[in-house]
């Protein structure tokens, strides 16, 4: 068979092309390009926006494609967002500290050095030692490798745990839920290691970089999570075209008849569930380094909702819907929150944005759900008369048997 | 001649109620069986202890010539050990093509790595298509399953068992809301189906049963009641005073 | 002069009865002349002392007032100590004063009979005021007053102030009162006082010995004040071994580098005991470098390889050898210099007797203390968990009967809350509003809940994931819409007066009423749903949809109907919930938030679909988080992610909870 799973899903070249021209109409808008329609701080939102849109594919192929209403795929994204903040704090203050020490009668030694940047970093929990955690935090290549292996160990031990013992259903969501809130709490302490509630800070400015402008550091950001968006993407698109995309989408209908052909499918749930924890894990480190700031209220539960909200209000199994979805809802958010859109006056009360979006942006949400279970994606169907007469997830599902409902 | 399924002695009770009583059960390798038995004699709990999907309080249930213990098996080693089963009600995956259904079902390996960089090989593709001949399914084989009418699906399921190339198949209820012709057409799946593999066959209809012309067990409050040929148990007191007497 | 006279009368009339009864016999004239000199020349005898004004010197002055026996011995010490004595500067005479009319005009009062003797200017008059010190001390004398007063009040009164600054001297006075002592309380009270004070003061070490041992197992916390100064140590460094027999009460030798003595402490001693030199930190070896770099090098090292440990310390050394600065200890010579001395700690009671008993005695203690502290953990730990069933059984209810989560069940709490809140604006009377609040909380949610229901939920059966994800949009908008009418402000939800306060055992085990309020208000729901599904209709008809929905609607069961009635019902308890919560938690937009994860913990472990379930899980749970908490006191953020990792676990071992229903329907 000739055709490749690029040309037999016509969206995912699409999609690619639109990113492209994304990327070259914003370069071309940015301020270091000459023209500066685009300022940097929206350059940098746009930027987070891609990382967003990379966690919800993620999310989509967990919970669109498989069945597992994960809420909790923010805890892996600020995990590794974390981890690559360790670096760039860590470096960045030795060169602070280097810098200060420099003027020094005796040169100072690796020990002064380590324990001057641990007293600089720690200070704000009343620490002046390295806990163990950063171990590694020296190093880039091992932090970046950390993205990687946090994320997606905390994936595969948890999954192992959750998929071992057959929890599915509203049962998974409320113990992912719970996993991820035991992180955030866990991160809150003081003495866990990571700053307690005052995160990691100065993410933005990249050791070694300090000669650039901010607006060429986040162009340069910008790119790589576009990159970094549509590799994500192709790669999703892979998985979900051939045989495995049909036996996940299998599991997500019906669970036990994919067992009964044979499938183990504990290990296709855990192999999504690892490899979307790390695609989010991914998109963390890249988004926060163009936040700036990363602090354990980023992991709390609600995000990760926030999350699956995306992908519900862009249109659930499909990839461009989770992109479209978490775009659509993260900009106009922004856009509400951000007290750019006009106040409505009623007369007898103006209703302010800033208060309302999130009433609107539930109601909304659940509006969507009820009447257009597929989202804003759904509006593709129209326009192609490609009719889905079947719902998009667990129905019935797993929490009562379909024999037992008869 | 060894057996190919031997269930011997067991027994499972839900909060109290005996679902299944001291049962023993055998059929040989390329064999065709019926199972009748009134609503609640354990038909379809027979079929989940099989399968792995209840765990039985007490007794064996030995697989194969060298009688592996399939209670300490899940539900997907137990498939890939060549027990195929085919659910009461038709549950193919609705909102992907009979193509796809086919495919999954073929029998390949199923880990997910080799699943993920799987991509069908002609040879593949052909046996799909034969397939679906089979079920007389060809016309449809790029439509979405879930379109298909009833006994379409039920069709494509025995497909999708077929396709796993079982040692054992379960089927529930094969007939069950099909016309005529479509029994007709059912009844010749399944006996083609017994001449390579054992089949059991659920079912309540005593017609259809009769059709398939071959060994009958009967069930009754979790334990049989009586075994042999369609005209031996219907002519046994004890089967006509338990479907007819109450 | 006759004026003079009728004042006289009258201060005398004005005088605190007591005083009067008391000075009543000694104002005949004669006897008060003579008076009058005995009390002024007692005085005036250490009226240096009392001049000079300090508390290291004038304690002979008022143990001389307090045992003269004299009548107005009493009342002058008081007036001193309230800083009421004054003193003629022109003969040094004390005298109490009142004000007169006039600037600057006072009466001049005599300190013995009480009578005006003159109305003088201010201006020759020093006030005496003495420090806290001495008043503490003129307190200590007025005591023994007080013990023999006839007022049990002023008893009372008198044995709190020994039992604030307990002295030797009291002994005697308090031994005397027990005898005399009518009140049982407060010859009780004297007695545990007169056996507290003879651990310290007591005449011979078998009284004393005696006095620690009657006190085994009191957890009271002046018998640890007055236990732990026995055992107080000091710490010595010998040269050679310890001594074989020591001379004093040796509490133990230590070990450098144990955990009671850091190597570093050990040789802090030894130095500071003049018996061996200082050590050098870094940072002094550093600056001693760094004030002896010569043409860019130290000792021979150029300054740029001085970024390691070890070059520091060859420079050193050179300089050291050059004789440029002084020689440090190297660590050889300070394990050598610790290991040729013995580290002692001595009890600084030297009778070894009575400090062995006081340990014993402080180890019944701790003894009757964790025991106690167990018994308060587990009142914690029942309030704690009635509080999470309370929260959760609504949500049990919803979820075990409809299969539905309802993520804004803790926005039906805070909406509780917010209702006693209102209610509490228009109602002043607490209890009332409290009584109003209850049912109005629940017909509130009710509504809101049978709303839900209608609106969302019933379009959405079937399908539990996105039930999760609408009833979260629910959630949030309910949140933020809060915050717009009530603010970002905590609001208080005020207990009634009845409910402050705390039920107490003991020092240790005490209870809130509030908390005792929710245990009993979380048995009487339990006692309700249990009723409601056992007993009535409508509960046969909600267990029967929850058995077999189709089945139960082919019985002519409006399955319809109840759904909207059950999640009514559970979200109405979720508003009772409210108003429970609210009165010991600020009521906050956020407030139900909190509480939902911990909800759905404890309905999963407890077990779907079955009252008592949700009451284990609660029990479990709050047990659980009691006892993280006190394995770790200082961290509850820590105690709540183990229980979360707890929860996980557990789900392992009983993936269908405590209680789980068997059977064909129940495996997914």
């Amino acid at each position: 068979m000739g055709d490749t799973f690029l040309t037999r899903r016509r969206s995912t070249p699409i999609f690619l092309i639109c990113l492209a021209v994304l990327v070259l109409v914003v370069t071309l808008m940015s301020e270091p390009a000459g023209t500066g329609a685009i300022s940097t701080s929206f350059l940098k939102t746009l930027g987070k926006t891609l990382c967003l849109c990379l966690v919800a594919v993620a999310m989509d192929l967990v919970w669109g494609y498989t069945g597992i209403l994960s809420l909790g795929h923010m805890a892996f994204f600020g995990l590794g967002g974390y981890m690559i903040g360790m670096w760039l704090m860590y470096e960045r203050t030795r060169l602070i500290v280097a810098e200060s020490l420099a003027g020094a009668p005796i040169p100072p030694t690796d020990g002064e050095i380590v324990s001057a940047i641990a007293s600089q970093i720690f200070g704000v929990v009343g620490s002046s030692d390295f806990p163990l955690v950063w171990m590694f935090a020296h190093s880039l290549p091992l932090q970046l490798a950390l993205v990687v292996a946090v994320p997606g160990l905390l994936a595969l031990v948890f999954g192992w745990l959750a998929f071992r013992s057959r929890v599915t259903g509203v049962y998974l969501s409320i113990l992912t839920q719970a996993m991820t809130l035991a992180l955030s709490l866990y991160l809150f302490q003081n003495d866990s290691g990571l700053r307690g509630n005052n995160g990691l800070s100065g993410l933005q400015n990249i050791p070694g970089l300090s000669g650039l402008p901010q607006s060429v550091i986040s162009l340069w950001f910008f790119w790589g999570s576009a990159l970094a968006l549509a590799l994500g993407y192709i790669f999703a698109a892979w998985i979900v075209s051939g045989k495995f995309g049909s036996v996940i989408r299998g599991i997500r209908d019906d669970e036990a008849r994919v067992r009964f052909l044979g499938y183990p499918v504990e290990g296709f749930k855990l192999f999504v569930f690892t490899v979307t924890g790390i695609i989010a894990g991914i998109a963390g480190a890249l988004y926060y380094p163009q936040a700036g700031i990363i602090n354990p209220a980023e992991l709390a539960p609600i995000a990760s909702i926030y999350l699956a909200v995306w992908v519900a209000i862009g249109g659930r199994g499909r990839l461009y819907g989770a992109v479209i979805g978490a775009a659509f809802v993260s900009l106009v958010s922004t856009w509400f929150t951000g007290g750019q859109a006009p106040d409505i006056d009623l007369g007898v009360y103006t209703i302010q944005w800033v208060d309302w979006w999130l009433i609107l942006l539930g109601v909304s949400f659940v509006l969507v759900t009820i009447l257009a279970p597929q989202g804003i994606g759904g509006l593709f169907d129209l326009a192609t008369r490609r009719r889905r007469k079947t719902s998009t997830g667990p129905d019935a599902g797993s929490l009562r048997a379909p024999e037992a409902a008869e | 001649m060894t057996q190919l399924l031997e269930v011997d002695g067991v027994s499972v009770s839900f909060d109290g109620f005996k679902a299944i009583n001291n049962l023993s059960f055998s059929i040989g390798p390329a064999e065709l069986r019926a199972v009748i038995g009134p609503n609640g004699a354990g038909k379809t709990t027979f079929m989940d202890i099989v399968t792995g999907k209840t765990k039985p309080d007490s007794g064996s249930v030995l697989w194969g010539a060298r009688n592996r213990s399939l209670l300490k098996m899940s539900e997907s080693q137990i498939a890939r050990a060549g027990v195929g089963r085919k659910f009461q009600r038709p549950t193919v995956f609705e909102d992907q093509s009979v193509f796809a259904n086919l495919l999954m079902a073929l029998k390949k390996t199923r880990g997910p790595f080799s699943v993920l960089f799987y991509r069908p090989s002609s040879e593949d593709a052909d046996k799909v298509r034969e397939l679906a001949g089979q079920i007389g399914l060809a016309a449809q084989i790029d439509r979405l399953s879930g379109e298909l009418s009833h006994g379409q699906k039920q069709w494509l399921e025995i497909g999708m068992l077929l396709a796993q190339e079982p040692r054992l198949m379960l089927v529930d209820e094969p007939a069950a809301g099909m016309t005529p012709a479509e029994r007709e057409h059912t009844t010749d799946l399944l006996k083609r189906a017994a001449s390579s593999c054992a089949v059991v066959v659920v079912e309540h209809d005593m017609d259809f049963v009769r059709r398939l012309g071959c060994r009958v067990t009967v069930l009754h409050e979790g334990s049989v009641l009586a075994e042999g040929s369609i005209d031996h148990v219907t002519s046994d007191p004890q089967v006509i005073d338990v479907y007819l007497g109450r | 002069m006759r004026w003079v006279q009728i004042l006289a009368v009258l201060v005398v009339a004005l005088m605190p009865p007591a005083l009067t009864a008391q000075e009543g016999a000694s104002l005949a004239p004669a006897e008060a002349s003579a008076d009058l000199d005995e009390i002024q020349a007692l005085l005036q005898e250490h009226r240096e002392l009392i001049e000079e004004s300090s508390r290291r010197t004038i304690a002979p002055a008022i143990d001389a007032l307090a045992s003269s026996g004299l009548p107005a011995a009493r009342e002058v010490l008081r007036n001193w100590q309230e800083k009421e004595l004054w003193q003629r500067q022109s003969d040094g005479l004390f005298f109490f004063v009142r004000e007169a009319e006039g600037d600057d005009m006072v009466h001049l009062i005599d300190i013995a009979t009480g009578e005006v003797v003159g109305t003088v200017d201010d201006g020759d008059l020093d006030q005496l005021k003495p420090n806290s010190g001495i008043r503490g001390l003129i307190g200590g004398a007025l005591v023994q007053f007080q013990l023999r007063d006839d007022d049990p009040a002023m008893r009372a009164e008198g044995l709190q102030a020994i039992e604030r600054g307990p002295e030797e001297g009291h002994l005697g006075i308090l031994r005397t009162m027990i005898q005399e002592e009518s009140d049982a309380t407060l010859a009780a009270r004297a007695e545990r006082l007169e056996r507290l004070m003879t651990i310290s003061f007591g005449e011979s070490e078998d009284a004393r010995i005696e006095a620690i041992a009657s006190f085994r197992g009191d957890t009271g916390v002046d018998v640890r004040a007055a236990l732990n100064p026995l055992l107080a140590t000091r710490r010595e460094v010998i040269a050679g071994e310890a001594p074989e027999q020591p001379e004093g009460n040796l509490a133990r030798e230590l070990r450098p580098g144990s955990e009671a003595l850091s190597r570093m402490d050990a040789y802090a001693m030894l130095v500071s005991a003049d018996l061996a030199p200082a050590p050098m930190d870094a940072s002094a070896q550093k600056s001693a470098l760094a004030a002896n770099i010569v043409d860019g090098r130290v000792g021979g090292i150029p300054v740029a390889e001085l970024n390691t440990v070890k070059a520091r310390d060859r420079a050193y050394i050179a300089l050291a050898s050059a004789g440029t600065v002084a020689p440090a200890a190297t660590e050889a010579e300070i394990d050598a210099a610790l290991e040729s001395h013995s580290f002692l700690e001595w009890y600084r009671t030297p009778s070894a007797d009575i400090t062995r008993a006081a340990e014993t005695t402080l180890g019944s203690i701790e003894l009757a203390l964790a025991s106690s502290q167990g018994a308060d953990l587990l009142l914690d730990a029942l309030s704690l968990a009635s509080i999470y069933f309370l929260a959760a059984i609504g949500l049990a209810i919803t979820f075990g009967v409809m299969g539905v989560i309802n993520m804004a069940h803790g926005e039906f709490i805070m909406m509780g809350a917010y209702t006693g809140y209102v209610v509490q604006q228009f109602v002043p009377n607490y209890t009332i509003s409290l009584v109003v609040a209850l049912p109005l909380a629940f017909a509130v949610t009710f509504a809101a809940g049978v709303a839900l229901e209608r609106l969302v939920i019933r379009w959405l059966y079937h399908r539990p994931l996105e039930t999760l994800l609408a009833t979260f949009g629910i959630s949030i908008a309910l949140q933020q819409l809060a915050k717009n009418i009530f603010g970002t402000q905590a609001r208080p939800l005020t207990a009634p007066s009845w409910l402050d306060g705390a039920l107490s055992f003991n020092d240790i085990i005490s209870i809130s009423y509030i908390r005792v309020a929710i245990f009993v208000l979380a048995l009487v729901f339990l006692a309700f749903i249990l009723l409601v599904l056992n007993r009535t209709r409508l509960g046969l008809e909600v267990r029967a949809v929850t058995q077999n929905p189709r089945m139960a609607a082919a019985m002519g069961i409006n399955t319809s109907r109840i759904n909207m009635l059950t999640f009514g019902l559970g979200s109405g308890i979720a508003g009772i919930a409210g108003v429970a919560i609210g009165l010991f938690a600020q009521v906050t937009s956020e407030l139900g938030q909190g509480y939902i994860v911990q909800s759905f913990m404890t309905v999963v472990v407890g077990g779907v679909g079955n009252i008592w379930g949700t009451l284990a899980g609660a029990v479990l749970i709050g047990f659980f988080q009691k006892g993280i908490e006190w394995l770790n006191p200082s961290n509850t953020l820590a105690a709540q992610t183990y229980m979360i990792l707890f929860i996980i676990l557990f789900i392992q071992v009983r993936p269908r909870g405590i209680v789980a229903l068997k059977g064909r329907a129940a495996e997914a």
